[in-house]
């Protein structure tokens, strides 16, 4: 087994774990982290597929999608945690989320 | 007219204008509005002229810093992408002349924890460019950062109304938008891992009916039908359309949705059809979403029992039909495809009016609840006969936009010999009469013990022709369907492939 498969597979690994918490939790932090590891899981994923053999270097592209991807994922987090805030505030309940 | 100035590039104003315009209107927040209404003004003008441009014969086209493909990044629109700017342009302009007036009233004056009403400027600015920018987009990555973009915007201004249950909707719409993302990136990177493009147009070339294509394809359309709210995945829609403040909502459900579906369709008739992987399979169980969608949410419709959730659910039974282009086309544009183009820029003008509307009636009446609606003097008569034209392009009556969106997908029903989905548009479209007419039969029952109030002064002219603006949203909803055959040339503008 090549490392970028076993980097792909625990990506994928990551990705389902997540999915699967995301949809069962109640606590509006835990959902937030887990769809930030479900973005994390699809990064890891998405390195894993920029290697190209032991000898050649890898793809770039790849990964200037993995950093963008990130910038994506660290401002969307800001916003849920900024909101999660609100909803505590306001007296909403996670379980109503 | 050699030495005439070059004619600007209208579609990368539509995207430049609104982004320096956010970036301004958050900076100088005493002038957000004045800015945010000119940038809205400049986007809707460079829109039109772009729509006018392509109409002229050529789709539109341009190489990001002059990288071309497959370096660079394409920005390409053809008839249904410059439509669609065009629609994006004009709600966005009707809906921020409504909210120069009325953000100021809706929004609670700011405190500690609440949004101010300048808010609103930045982030509906940072969607308009994330909209444009989704519609120019002919490149997969690109496509991704729009969605995101436009997702993003969309919380915060689904959170702006600043109620409790505004916050609960924006957080179960952000958590379910991040999801939907990261599925269609998903998609997106199992096609590039495979294939090595993500340029849409070169993709189409390489693509083959193999296992990774299909889970790829899958996924997206899995990421693309929750952001779209599609039957049994609405369930973020309702709460959050209906909690909104009514400039928010009109356009999270007039233009936001239909970002999502545009790009179901673009991949579905670009990438997806042409190299086999859409099967029939694939697009009936598409359709049968659909129709679950369209009976599911005209039901909720007639059974809602305020004015603004019944718009909501109307929107789910919108997006249903939207769907149906899938099965009843196949893989080629036809006549179904071109119905659902013309459905969706019907239900833009018709669904943003109404949502002013209901602001419109909860101001005057001070609730929204649909068995206390009378024909009472506090609402303007403009206000009643916009909602009535808004529900005749909502329902397909003629001779709306909305009918003749309706009538090319039943036509194309009918030639296929699809009994399954003239049934379900037929029941639809009952359903969907029956909730609009609950509410307009309201407004033929005087009440005869309402109290004449004391004469309020009269509105300044600058506030008589705001009221006014739903009033011409719904007419273009209307005059859509007197002018059909224009638009409908315009689609065919480079959609032969």
């Amino acid at each position: 087994m090549t490392a970028a498969l076993w980097h792909a597979l625990v990506g994928a690994g990551l990705f389902s774990l997540s999915l699967y918490h995301l949809i069962v939790a109640q606590d509006l932090l835990r959902r937030i982290i887990a769809v930030n590891l479900l973005g994390t899981g699809l990064f890891v994923i998405l390195v894993a597929l920029g290697y190209r053999g032991p000898d050649a270097p890898p793809d770039p592209v790849p990964h200037a999608l993995v950093l963008t991807g990130i910038v994506v994922a660290v401002s969307a987090t800001g916003l849920a945690l900024a909101l999660a805030r609100r909803v505590h505030a306001s007296g909403g309940r996670s379980e109503d989320v | 007219m050699s030495d005439a100035l070059p004619a600007p590039d209208w579609a990368v104003l539509t995207v430049l204008l609104p982004l320096l315009g956010a970036a301004l209107a958050f900076v100088a927040e005493r002038q957000a509005d004045r800015i945010g209404f000119a940038a809205t003004t400049g986007v809707a003008l460079s829109s039109v002229m772009l729509l006018l441009q392509v109409a002229g014969g050529a789709p539109y086209q341009q190489s990001i810093g002059g990288w071309a493909v497959p370096l660079g990044i394409a920005l390409k629109a053809d008839g249904l992408a410059a439509l669609m700017l065009a629609m994006t342009g004009l709600v966005g302009l009707g809906v921020a002349a409504q909210a120069l007036r009325t953000m100021a009233s809706e929004l609670p004056p700011a405190r500690q924890g609440t949004a101010a009403p300048w808010a609103f400027w930045p982030l509906w600015l940072l969607l308009l460019g994330g909209l444009n920018a989704l519609y120019l987009s002919a490149d997969q990555f690109n496509l991704y950062v729009t969605l995101e973009i436009v997702s993003l915007a969309a919380v915060g201004l689904t959170a702006l109304s600043g109620k409790p249950e505004a916050f609960t909707a924006a957080m179960r719409y952000l958590l379910v938008g991040f999801l939907a993302s990261l599925l269609y990136l998903l998609g997106v990177a199992l096609l590039y891992a495979r294939y090595g493009v993500l340029d849409i147009g070169t993709a189409q070339s390489l693509l083959r009916p193999e296992p990774v294509a299909q889970l790829a394809m899958t996924v997206m359309l899995a990421g693309l039908a929750l952001k779209s709210a599609l039957f049994p995945l609405h369930f973020w829609l309702p709460p959050a359309h209906g909690n909104a403040a009514a400039s928010a909502s009109a356009l999270l459900s007039a233009l936001v949705v239909k970002a999502s579906v545009y790009l179901v369709l673009r991949l579905w008739f670009d990438l997806f059809g042409p190299t086999g992987l859409a099967t029939e399979a694939a697009g009936l169980l598409l359709g049968l979403l659909g129709a679950g969608a369209i009976l599911w949410g005209s039901l909720q419709a007639v059974l809602a029992e305020r004015l603004k959730l019944l718009v909501a659910y109307s929107t789910v039974a919108q997006v249903g039909y939207l769907f149906l282009a899938l099965p009843l086309d196949g893989t080629e544009r036809g006549l179904a495809w071109q119905g659902v183009a013309m459905l969706a820029l019907a239900h833009a003008f018709a669904k943003s009016a109404m949502f002013l509307c209901c602001q419109i009636v909860q101001d005057r009446l001070g609730h929204d609840r649909i068995r206390a609606l009378t024909s009472s003097a506090k609402l303007p008569r403009s206000t009643q006969l916009t909602l009535a034209l808004a529900a005749i392009s909502l329902i397909g009556l003629p001779p709306s936009g909305g009918f003749v969106g309706k009538w090319l997908l039943l036509q194309a029903s009918l030639e296929g010999g699809f009994t399954l989905w003239t049934a379900v548009i037929m029941a639809g479209t009952l359903l969907s009469a029956t909730a609009m007419f609950r509410v307009l039969v309201r407004f033929f029952a005087a009440q005869p013990d309402d109290p004449v109030e004391a004469e309020a002064p009269p509105p300044g002219i600058t506030a008589r022709l705001i009221d006014l603006v739903p009033f011409a949203l719904a007419a273009v909803a209307i005059l859509l369907g007197l002018v059909a055959t224009w638009p409908l040339m315009v689609l065919q503008v480079g959609a032969g492939g």
